[in-house]
């Protein structure tokens, strides 16, 4: 028997490494030829976007970096350019309370807005992320009346009764709601109608002269922080509204059907600009004579109608998708209509409907820009406004223009990323 | 032995309207009915008791009446002593040619970006998200006065193209970008057929039509003749020539040529003149809503599942036929029906030419013509009517086409 091993000249003991790809199969290299040099199409492409950003920031990049902050106005500005392209900032830094808060609102008060602002990330913060405990939803309900406390001031007994009112709805709600949903919900509006009432009469006989919180009224309002109040408002209010709005359009009874469909499709069919028309023109007249209901809260109830159709469409679209199978299931439980909505149609509904009502969100916050037509003086009324016609600053457009832009970008694109990470979180469907 | 027996009829009780399922619905639609009747008839009498105070009633009678005020853009004859109705009628036709204008270049827009935005080139695509998400998060007002400041405030004046060495010069000699607006060469007839300059153009658009008419039964023959033999005859010369030659012949009997703009006195004439209002709101509405539809398109090209694309690659179809054959008949299917809703928006959104006064119908019926006569209800009923009539029409087209494009399940 012969050693075999020992006629073998080399074994190989251990595995040979791997040695690197060739710099042109890994790495940027390969990269790069992938995803930029494919072929001459997609090179020729790429040369056109590198050419593409490189006009857009030898453009904007020295006008920016440039920037002078300090200065009185545009003469001095361009005094200390001295003739170099640079933007000039000092308009921003001079009138930055008014584009937030108007020019009208008492300088003094600006951290009454501010903290009203920052509580609304508290109030709103459990609606959007579940995670969240279940009982700051108390302090959600409690911030309208917060919110404008702080942002009207005058007595504070308004807001309290205003809240009596919904708190003895709810009460009322909870007694009767079990027996019967009309009877709890009529039963709760007819107590609060009698608590707001009671509340209104002794509100006006012990309002103090010298309230607390000095009062603002709605007209001084302005700036970006009409836009926020704008959106937060109407959106809020239309999401109620929109919800019987589209089970209206779903039911059996013919007549509330046609209701809610002509009113649904008459308010998409118009541009959102002519119903701030009959707000600002036309809608006084449908108000009892001598009563004067001031512009903001015309213009509030107009946009309120405006999204409220559309989040209808948007909830409409939720219930259709629902298998019919879910309606017959609470049919077979033996619920009730109110009963087999609030416990099983509207929870799943709502739950598809969240990304498009984000969306109409989205659209109607941008669209409180509008505002500014009708002679309000929003951020974008602002600038057009008192800013670009102060002796001042005539002519600083993009500067003032690009930081309502970049506002408006900020709130949007934050926005709509939230509702891209909700989207992923309520996905229940197993892909 | 069971027997069914009818349960007992019962007799119809007033409590039954309340309780029994059957006949609640019409308690509440009776309800309904007669709380609607009640909030109109309360609306309808404060406007009556407003109206009277205030001295007003409801008349449509300043529509005849002269509008007194002079638009710079029209389509139709007009002078400030032309009566309200005829301003409106320039209003329309201005809203309408916005919204046409609008609608292609956003068309062409969105769906260039979008389908680069699913490119593999990641410079490019990358680009693209940035252009969809800036333009989609910003407010369209916004971007309307920033395209007006740039043809107001950067575009030179008329008087920089004057002098030996002018600070601004025409492109290729014949358009002119001023800040008075945007001043491109004008077609002329020398020897036109019709007096009426409208009517001619109306004969080459006919022209055109019947072009496009004779080209697809051209394509329709090729067709039957590929089914019949299996050979299809090359038809493109014959196709350009269908399309090109009556139109080419009809416009040399009629002498075409151009006019361009040239500087007299202190302003450019010739030519067409677009406004800056107009171009403002053009451009603003394309890339706006362009960013919008690069995203329909986006959304309907991924909706097609990728073994459809394997599929047609493995049956041996080219990247380009791949597209043109399999993707985009199904990913049409789900692009058009929110490609049209936002043709609606373009429409609607024109509405906000108001902010930079170009004439359209919210800025004449609903602008002067109402702050002038004080006709608020009037004006803002007759302008809602306008953009429903408008919304409707849309939207009819639109459910015949998505009758038409239906899946037919059978």
């Amino acid at each position: 028997m012969t050693d075999t091993s020992s006629q073998i000249a080399f074994v190989q003991k251990e595995p040979i490494p791997e040695s690197p790809p060739p710099s042109t199969a890994a790495g940027p290299v390969k990269w790069m030829r992938d995803n930029l040099f494919s072929g001459w199409l997609n090179s020729l492409l790429t040369l056109a976007a590198l050419w593409a950003i490189y006009v857009i920031l030898s453009g904007t990049l020295p006008w920016l970096l440039n920037g002078v902050w300090n200065a009185d106005s545009l003469a001095e500005c361009r005094e200390i350019l001295n003739g170099k392209t640079g933007a000039c900032f000092a308009v921003l830094a001079e009138r930055w309370n008014q584009l937030l808060f108007g020019f009208k609102y008492p300088a003094d008060l600006y951290w009454r807005p501010t903290l009203a602002f920052v509580l609304l990330f508290v109030a709103v913060a459990p609606v959007l992320f579940f995670d969240l405990p279940r009982k700051l939803l108390m302090f959600t309900a409690l911030y309208p009346f917060i919110a404008f406390y702080l942002i009207w001031g005058g007595t504070i007994w308004s807001p309290i009764f205003a809240l009596a009112g919904f708190a003895a709805w709810y009460m009322v709600f909870e007694r009767l709601g079990k027996n019967s949903f009309v009877q709890g919900f009529f039963g709760g509006a007819a107590v609060a109608a009698i608590v707001w009432g009671i509340g209104s009469f002794i509100t006006g006989a012990i309002a103090p002269e010298e309230p607390f919180l000095q009062a603002v009224p709605s007209r001084d309002l302005g700036g970006f922080m009409l836009n926020m109040m704008l959106g937060v408002t109407c959106v809020s209010l239309s999401i109620p509204i929109g919800i019987v709005l589209a089970l209206g359009r779903q039911s059996d009874m013919p007549l509330i059907k046609i209701i809610c469909v002509v009113f649904i499709e008459f308010i998409r069919g118009v541009p959102l600009i002519t119903l701030l028309f009959v707000a600002s023109v036309m809608l006084a007249y449908f108000f009892p004579p001598d009563s004067t209901v001031d512009l903001f809260l015309r213009v509030v109830i107009m946009i309120t109608v405006f999204s409220a159709a559309y989040i209808a469409e948007v909830i409409r679209g939720g219930l259709a998708a629902l298998p019919t199978g879910q309606y017959e299931a609470a049919d077979s439980l033996g619920l009730d209509y109110p009963q087999a909505m609030r416990l099983i149609i509207l929870p799943q509904a709502l739950k598809i409907s969240i990304p498009g009502i984000v969306n109409v969100a989205v659209g109607l916050f941008k669209d409180t820009t509008l505002v500014s037509v009708i002679s309000m003086f929003d951020l974008l009324g602002m600038i057009r406004g008192p800013i670009l016609a102060s002796t001042e600053w005539n002519g600083v457009y993009w500067e003032l223009l690009g930081f309502a832009a970049l506002l408006f970008f900020v709130v949007c694109y934050g926005i709509s990323q939230y509702s891209q990470w909700l989207e992923r979180r309520l996905a229940t469907d197993h892909r | 032995m069971t027997t069914i027996t009818d349960p007992p009829r019962q007799s119809f009780q007033l409590s039954m309207l309340l309780n029994d399922t059957r006949y609640r619905s019409f308690t509440f639609q009776a309800i309904a009915l007669i709380l609607l009747i009640v909030a109109i008839a309360y609306l309808a009498s404060n406007l009556a008791r407003n109206l009277e105070q205030a001295g007003l009633n409801i008349s449509y009678e300043f529509l005849r009446n002269p509008a007194g005020y002079d638009i710079n853009q029209t389509l139709i004859p007009y002078d400030s002593q032309s009566s309200n109705l005829q301003a409106a009628w320039v209003g329309i036709l201005n809203t309408l040619l916005v919204a046409f204008l609008a609608c292609i270049t956003a068309t062409v827009l969105g769906v260039v970006a979008g389908v680069l935005r699913l490119s593999n080139n990641w410079l490019v695509s990358k680009l693209m998200s940035f252009y969809v998400e800036i333009f989609r998060n910003i407010p369209v007002l916004i971007w309307i006065i920033i395209i007006f400041t740039i043809m107001t405030a950067v575009l030179p004046a008329p008087r920089a193209f004057r002098g030996d060495e002018p600070a601004a010069s025409m492109l290729f000699g014949s358009f002119a970008f001023t800040n008075r607006g945007i001043y491109i060469p004008g077609p002329q007839l020398a020897n036109p057929l019709f007096a009426a300059t409208a009517l001619n153009w109306v004969l080459v658009l006919l022209v055109l039509v019947g072009s496009s008419f004779g080209s697809r039964a051209l394509s329709r023959w090729a067709t039957a003749k590929q089914e019949a033999t299996g050979l299809r005859p090359t038809t493109w010369y014959w196709t350009l020539a269908i399309w090109f030659v009556p139109v080419v012949v009809l416009l040399a009997i009629m002498g075409l040529s151009w006019e361009y703009p040239a500087l007299k006195g202190f302003n450019f004439s010739g030519g067409i003149k677009i406004g800056g209002p107009l171009i403002a709101l053009w451009f603003a509405l394309s890339v706006y809503t362009g960013a919008f539809i690069a995203e329909n398109v986006r959304a309907g090209i991924q909706a097609i599942s990728k073994g459809q694309t394997e599929a047609a690659a493995s049956l041996g179809l080219r990247p380009g036929r791949v597209m043109n054959l399999v993707v985009l008949p199904q990913a049409l299917r789900v692009i058009i029906p929110p490609l049209i809703s936002q043709y609606l928006n373009i429409t609607k959104n024109s509405s906000l030419a108001i902010a930079v006064g170009y004439a359209d119908i919210t800025a004449t019926l609903g602008g002067i013509t109402l702050n002038q006569t004080g006709r608020a209800i009037e004006c803002v009923l007759l302008l809602m009517l306008f953009y429903l009539t408008i919304s409707l029409a849309i939207s009819f087209v639109m459910n015949i086409y998505n009758n038409a494009v239906k899946l037919k399940e059978r």
